[in-house]
C-alpha cells in the first residue's frame, strides 16, 4: 500500500514537469499533502498518539488545506498570469525529470543499507532534486516557492525514512516546514506582490556591485 | 536553569519591544538587554563546562565566541541608537529593529553554545528570522530584493542541513545509538558509517556555508549585509558569520576522527580556496563600500577554512582569525554609518577626502583597513601568518603561492578604494552640505580594533587556553 502511495507520489512530479496553468500546481501540491497524509497515517503507527495527530495535522491541515489555498489567493489577488513560463520546454522537463528519478534508482541500488527503506530513499531524493529543478527552470518567484514546497515534501518523505526509530527527527522537520513556508509565504509573497508588479525573478537584479 | 531564564527573558524583551512603541521604553528594555546579556555570559564563564537543560554546554568554544558576541553587541546597541536617532522613522520601525537585534543576539548566542546539532540547527534557522526583518528595515524595493533572496537562500540551505542530519542519523544507527548530541558523535565517531557520513558532510556544509559565507551559498549574504542598516550588517558580517562556523567546526571536529578526515579536509579546502577566489574577482570591480566589506568578510572566511583544512598550527589559527575579524569587520561597519551620514550614497566614486570632514573616522578606516588587510601590526597578521605556516607545513606550497597571489590582488583592489575614500576628492560632492560628526561616535570602533591588535599579538593566557581547549578534540 505504501508503495502505491509513493509512486503515486512520483507520478505527480512528472505531471508537474508537464503542466501549464500555475493552479495546476496548486492542486498537485495540495494531492501531495494528501499523498503523505496517507502515508504517514500507514508507516508511522508504531510511534504515540500525541505525535501522530500532530504530524498528521501538519500534512493534511498545513500542506494539503491552508498552503494551496494561501497559493491560490496569491494568484488571484497578484493577477499572476495563468501559464508557468518555464524557460525550457515541456517535453525537456519531462525527460529531465525521468533522468533524476532513474539515476536515484540507479543510485538507490548501488547502497546495502539495512535501516533504510529503498522506495522512501527513491521517492524523496528524486522529489529534492525535481523541486531544485522546478527552481532553476522556472520564471516566476512564486513558482520557485512552490519549488522550495516540492522540496519540502521531499525532505519530509526522508523523514519518514527514518522516522520510526526518531521520531524526534520527523518533528524536527515538520519545525522546517511550518517555520520556513511561513516566513516565505506569509511574509514576503505579499509584500513581493505589492512592489513587483509583474512577478519576474529578472526583475529581482538590482542588488550590484557597482 | 539560568540558561532557560536567560532564554525566556531575552525573547520576552524582544516581544515586549516588537510590541512597544514608546520610545524610552524601547531603549530601556534594549539597556536591560545588554544587561542580561551580559550577565549571563559572566555567569557562563563562571560555570565553564557546566551543562543546563541537557542542550546547552559552556564549552571553550561557546564561551569564546559568546565573549566576543556580548563584546559586539555593545557597540552594535549604541550604533543601532544613533542610527534610528538620525534616521527619524516611524515609531513601528524602531521597535522592529531593536526586536529583531535582541531576538538575533539572543538565537546566535544559544546556537554557540548548543551541544547537540539539530539544536544548533534550530537557533541557525531562527537566526534567518531575526536577520530577515533587519534586511528589510528600509522597506523599499532594493531591500525588499535583499531580503527575498536572503530568506528563500536560507531557507534552501536550512533544508540542506536538515537532509544532513537526517544522513547523519542513518549512518549513527550503525553505531546502536540515537542521541544526535556532538559529545556522542565524538564518542562514536569510530562506528559511524563512512559512506552516509561522507553525504551527511556535504550536506551539513553547504547549508551552513549560507550563514559563514563561504562558496557554493555566500550570494545572500553579500546582498543581506548590502540592504541592512550599517549596525545590522556588522552583526550579520561578524557573529553571524562565527555561527556558521561553529557549525561547520563542531561537526568537522567529529568527521576529522573518522577514515574522512582527509576527504573532509579537501572538500573544506576547495571550498575556501574558491572562496577567496570568488573574493579577489569581485574586490577588483566592487564600486559599494558596503559589498566591498563584504567580499572582505568572504576572503577572510576562505582562509579561516583554509588553515581548517590544512592542520596542525592551522586549527589554533583558525579560532584566533575568527574572532579578530569579528572585533575588526564589525568595527568597519560600524564606521560606514559615520560615511554615509556625511556623503549620503554607497558608491565609492561618490566619496572621497574622509579625513577632512571626519578625521578620527578616517583613522578607524584607515587602521581597519591595515587590520583587514593583516598588514603587521594586526593581530589578524599573526593568524594569517600561521595559517600560512600551516599550509606550508601540510606541502600544500602551490596552494599557498595561489593564496598568496590572490590576497596581493584583495590587498592592491581594496586598498585603491579605501585610499579613494580617505583622500582623493569626491565627485559632485557639496562640502557645505557635509554634517559635523562627534568623535565619540567612533570610539567603539578604536576599543574593537584595539581589542584585535591586543590579541593577537600578546594574548593572555585565559585566550589561549580557551582556543586549545576548543580544538583538543581534532587530530594533529
Amino acid at each position: 500500500m505504501i508503495a502505491v502511495l509513493l509512486i503515486t507520489f512520483l507520478i505527480t512530479l512528472f505531471y508537474m514537469a508537464i503542466a501549464n496553468r500555475m493552479l495546476t500546481y496548486v492542486k498537485v501540491l495540495a494531492l501531495q499533502g494528501v499523498l503523505l497524509f496517507f502515508v504517514v497515517f500507514i508507516q508511522l503507527s508504531e510511534i504515540n498518539v500525541v505525535n501522530l495527530i500532530f504530524i498528521l495535522l501538519e500534512t493534511i491541515i498545513f500542506k494539503s488545506i491552508a498552503v494551496p489555498l494561501f497559493l491560490a489567493y496569491i494568484l488571484k489577488r497578484n493577477r499572476i498570469t495563468r501559464e508557468a513560463e518555464p524557460f525550457l520546454p515541456n517535453f525537456v522537463s519531462l525527460i529531465i525529470t525521468t533522468v533524476i528519478v532513474v539515476a536515484t534508482i540507479l543510485l538507490a541500488n548501488s547502497i546495502q543499507e539495512p535501516h533504510l527503506d529503498k522506495i522512501f530513499f527513491v521517492v524523496a531524493l528524486s522529489t529534492l532534486f525535481t523541486g531544485l529543478y522546478f527552481i532553476a527552470s522556472r520564471r516566476k518567484i512564486i513558482t520557485h516557492v512552490m519549488g522550495y514546497l516540492v522540496i519540502e515534501n521531499g525532505v519530509f518523505v526522508l523523514s519518514l525514512a527514518v522516522g520510526n526509530e526518531m521520531p524526534m527527527l520527523v518533528n524536527l522537520g515538520i519545525m522546517l516546514d511550518i517555520f520556513a513556508s511561513v516566513l516565505i509565504l506569509g511574509i514576503f509573497l505579499n509584500k513581493i506582490g505589492d512592489v513587483f508588479k509583474d512577478i519576474d525573478v529578472n526583475q529581482l537584479s538590482n542588488l550590484k556591485d557597482y | 536553569m539560568i540558561t532557560l531564564i536567560y532564554l525566556i527573558v531575552a525573547f520576552s524583551i524582544a516581544i515586549a519591544l516588537f510590541i512597544n512603541k514608546n520610545k524610552i521604553i524601547n531603549y530601556s528594555l534594549l539597556g536591560l538587554f545588554l544587561m542580561i546579556q551580559w550577565g549571563f555570559t559572566i555567569y557562563a564563564c563562571l560555570h565553564f563546562h557546566a551543562t543546563e537543560l541537557d542542550y546547552f554546554t559552556f564549552d571553550a568554544l561557546g564561551i569564546l565566541l559568546l565573549i566576543t558576541l556580548s563584546v559586539i553587541s555593545i557597540p552594535a546597541a549604541i550604533h543601532g541608537f544613533l542610527y534610528i536617532q538620525n534616521q527619524q522613522g516611524p515609531a513601528r520601525s524602531r521597535s522592529i529593529f531593536f526586536a529583531a537585534i535582541v531576538g538575533l543576539i539572543t538565537a546566535i548566542g544559544a546556537g554557540y553554545l548548543s551541544n547537540h546539532i539539530a539544536v544548533t540547527w534550530i537557533f541557525t534557522e531562527l537566526t534567518t528570522l531575526f536577520a530577515s526583518a533587519l534586511i528589510y528595515h528600509h522597506r523599499n524595493k532594493l531591500a525588499l530584493e535583499g531580503t527575498w533572496k536572503y530568506v528563500f537562500i536560507c531557507a534552501i540551505s536550512i533544508t540542506f542541513i536538515f537532509i544532513g542530519i537526517l544522513f547523519l542519523s542513518l549512518s549513527l544507527m550503525h553505531a546502536g545509538s540515537s542521541d544526535l548530541s556532538f559529545q556522542n558523535l565524538l564518542a562514536n565517531s569510530d562506528k559511524l558509517n563512512p559512506y552516509w557520513l561522507r553525504l551527511a558532510f556535504l550536506f551539513i556544509f553547504t547549508g551552513f556555508t549560507a550563514k559563514l559565507g563561504l562558496v557554493p551559498m555566500y550570494t545572500a549574504g553579500i546582498d543581506a549585509k548590502d540592504t541592512a542598516p550599517g549596525p545590522a550588517a556588522a552583526l550579520l558580517s561578524s557573529v553571524l558569520m562565527n555561527l556558521g562556523f561553529v557549525g561547520i567546526f563542531r561537526f568537522y571536529s567529529v568527521v576529522a576522527n573518522t577514515s574522512l578526515h582527509h576527504w573532509a579536509s579537501l572538500v573544506i579546502g576547495i571550498a575556501a580556496f574558491l572562496s577567496v577566489f570568488v573574493a579577489a574577482v569581485y574586490m577588483i570591480k566592487v564600486k559599494n563600500i558596503k559589498r566591498m566589506f563584504a567580499y572582505s568578510g568572504i576572503e577572510h572566511m576562505g582562509l579561516v577554512m583554509l588553515g581548517l583544512a590544512a592542520g596542525g598550527v592551522g586549527y589554533y589559527a583558525a579560532v584566533l582569525h575568527i574572532v579578530l575579524h569579528a572585533l575588526v569587520k564589525s568595527s568597519l561597519f560600524f564606521q560606514y554609518n559615520q560615511i554615509y551620514k556625511v556623503f549620503k550614497t554607497k558608491n565609492i566614486y561618490q566619496i572621497g577626502n574622509y579625513f577632512k570632514y571626519n578625521t578620527t573616522g578616517a583613522l578607524v578606516i584607515l587602521l581597519g583597513f591595515i587590520s583587514a588587510t593583516a598588514m603587521p601590526p594586526s593581530g589578524l597578521f599573526v593568524s594569517e601568518f600561521l595559517i600560512f605556516r600551516s599550509l606550508f607545513e601540510a606541502n600544500q606550497i602551490i596552494v599557498l603561492i595561489l593564496i598568496l597571489l590572490l590576497l596581493t590582488m584583495i590587498i592592491y583592489a581594496f586598498g585603491k578604494n579605501i585610499f579613494k575614500i580617505l583622500f582623493l576628492p569626491a565627485v559632485g560632492f557639496n562640502e557645505d552640505s557635509a554634517p559635523h560628526i562627534s568623535p565619540w561616535e567612533s570610539l567603539t570602533q578604536y576599543i574593537l580594533l584595539a581589542g584585535a591588535i591586543y590579541l593577537g599579538l600578546n594574548p593572555p593566557v585565559e585566550f589561549v587556553n580557551l582556543i586549545n581547549e576548543s580544538i583538543m578534540h581534532l587530530p594533529i
